[in-house]
């Protein structure tokens, strides 16, 4: 499961001239994390986005314009049960393993509660079942940019130019959540970018505002403003304890019958350990086979996403318990 | 495998649900499940070991056995083990109450602090006892509470928890070998494991 900004590419390259390969290569692949030696790995565009499923830029058959502004805001639910019917119009009835990192960790356990009979396990990372005040706070920050962009045209720009500066700037907001205090300090400090001193003016002066900066522009060339809201608030509104338990993370978890390993990062404030800690106790408190582990990193939010040798095992030793745990029970050939 | 955890794995039912508390790179709960088919889940607080664990396809949470226990449901498993640590644990009587509540059997063990080589350094050398069991200085041991045979025994009396097995043994930390200690245990074995059954109920 593809994180908010993510795609279906992601592993491997798809032209010997792409440049990066798909987004979670340090994962998939022969003799990686998950081993596509040993096992099939489907990873599809979320409903709403803008890398392949249908979202806001996608063609309205009605008006033969894209939907933007009449696109529905879709849920963690609604990108699920569609890929539900991938995964059925692939004929597969079970999954070895559900595996995501952030917003993608809300799929996995989305998918671990509302489809338990096709899910044997699921792997939720750096993720939570509900957002905190403090990670809507900067998602509203985020879709304030492109909503007060002029260019944004109330979502209907397809025609007119799209709201570049206010997608960047959510795109900005976006990185300082993804880091943390200790990441950006190694990674910048105070360092100045391409100059001497200080300038006195609103130049880029710092090596953290060119990166901010930069990170910023080139996301404008590949995500739509119309997703990146839906995205945002699909996030916002996620509540696995609302949704499936009444407000109780315990009774949420009664649906869910598969082994669980959840992982959280010591530096990731966007989703910080209490969080995964809470749904691991919900589990538990299920009886439910959970495991748990808060990695050392000082990389923030994205250190789901950087190479991590103690990581590869990790979920190596989870995934081949799980197959073999599978092969007892006698049956499907996953 | 360390002797004290074949003494332990030799008291399992095969097939029964295993808690272990501390329970490291997860040794004794991969031996029960190869040899003894155990459903086991270890607890255990050093982020490597964790990893270690769950990467040989154990299920581990990483957390404070103290806090880690206290959501598991009442009768969530058959045996809850606590070995070596209970020296370290600083409300003794609260986790073993918490292991009887989770678990319908606890297996404790612990170093004896009676052992002959302790008093005679407390006799004679007038010192605090640094022993391989007990390796520690005063200063720096992690070690908060001194047991001894009698003194667990009197403590399980005084909480009516029957003791269902006891085994005294003689052997040193890393080693793989060791024997059973049947003559004057409190001077002459150096670890004490104990089965637990719930209180009140008959030996």
């Amino acid at each position: 499961m593809h994180a908010l900004t993510g795609d279906s590419h992601a592993a491997g390259f798809y032209e010997p001239s792409d440049k990066q390969p798909g987004w979670w290569d340090i994962m998939i692949g022969p003799g990686k994390g998950m081993d596509t030696d040993r096992y099939f790995v489907i990873c599809a565009n979320v409903l709403g986005g803008c890398m392949g499923s249908t979202g806001p830029a996608s063609v309205n058959p009605a008006t033969g314009k894209p939907w933007g502004s009449a696109f529905p805001v879709v849920t963690i639910g609604d990108m699920v049960a569609a890929q539900k019917k991938l995964v059925e119009h692939l004929g597969i009835t079970r999954l070895l393993s559900v595996i995501g990192g952030s917003v993608g960790g809300m799929q996995a356990l989305e998918w671990a509660v509302r489809f338990p009979e096709m899910v044997a396990s699921a792997v939720p990372l750096a993720t939570t079942t509900k957002h905190s005040a403090q990670a809507i706070a900067f998602n509203e920050v985020a879709r304030q940019a492109i909503l007060a962009d002029p260019a944004f045209c109330g979502g209907d720009y397809y025609e007119s130019g799209i709201p570049a500066h206010g997608l960047a700037v959510a795109r900005m907001i976006g990185h300082i959540t993804y880091l943390s205090d200790e990441a950006m300090r190694e990674k910048f400090d105070r360092r100045l970018q391409d100059r001497c001193d200080i300038s006195f003016d609103f130049e880029a002066d710092f090596q953290v505002e060119s990166y901010l900066r930069y990170q910023g522009g080139k996301f404008v060339d590949r995500f739509d403003a119309n997703s990146f809201l839906r995205m945002t608030r699909a996030a916002d509104y996620f509540n696995l304890e609302k949704a499936w338990g009444n407000d109780s993370a315990v009774a949420a978890f009664t649906r869910a019958t598969c082994p669980f390993l959840v992982v959280s990062y010591t530096s990731d404030w966007l989703y910080p350990t209490y969080q995964s800690k809470a749904m691991v106790q919900a589990m538990k408190k299920n009886g439910l086979d959970v495991s748990f582990v808060e990695i050392e990193a000082s990389f923030g939010h994205d250190a789901f996403l950087l190479p991590n040798e103690r990581m590869t095992k990790l979920l190596q030793g989870f995934l081949d318990r799980v197959h073999g745990s599978l092969h007892e029970e006698g049956g499907h050939a996953l | 495998m360390r002797f004290d955890l074949q003494v332990i794995a030799s008291w399992i039912e095969p097939g029964s649900r295993v808690l272990d508390l501390g329970c490291g790179r997860g040794s004794l709960l991969g031996h029960l499940r190869d040899e003894r088919q155990v459903r086991g889940t270890g607890i255990e607080r050093d982020e490597d070991k964790v990893l270690t664990g769950i990467g040989r396809g154990l299920t581990v949470v990483h957390g404070d056995m103290n806090e880690e226990v206290r959501d598991y449901p009442d009768n969530a498993f058959d045996y809850v083990i606590l070995s070596q640590a209970l020296m370290q644990v600083f409300e003794a009587e609260a986790l073993i109450k918490e292991m009887l509540r989770v678990g319908r059997r606890a297996v404790v063990s612990f170093p004896n602090f009676s052992h002959w080589r302790h008093r005679l350094q407390m006799l004679f050398k007038g010192r605090a006892p640094v022993s391989r069991e007990l390796p520690y200085e005063w200063f720096d041991t992690p070690n908060i509470r001194v047991i001894t045979l009698r003194d667990f025994k009197r403590f399980c009396e005084m909480l009516a928890i029957p003791i269902r097995k006891e085994c005294a043994i003689r052997t040193h930390h890393h080693e793989e070998s060791g024997k059973i200690v049947r003559f004057k245990p409190e001077i002459f074995a150096t670890y004490g494991i104990y089965l637990l059954g719930q209180p009140g109920e008959k030996p």
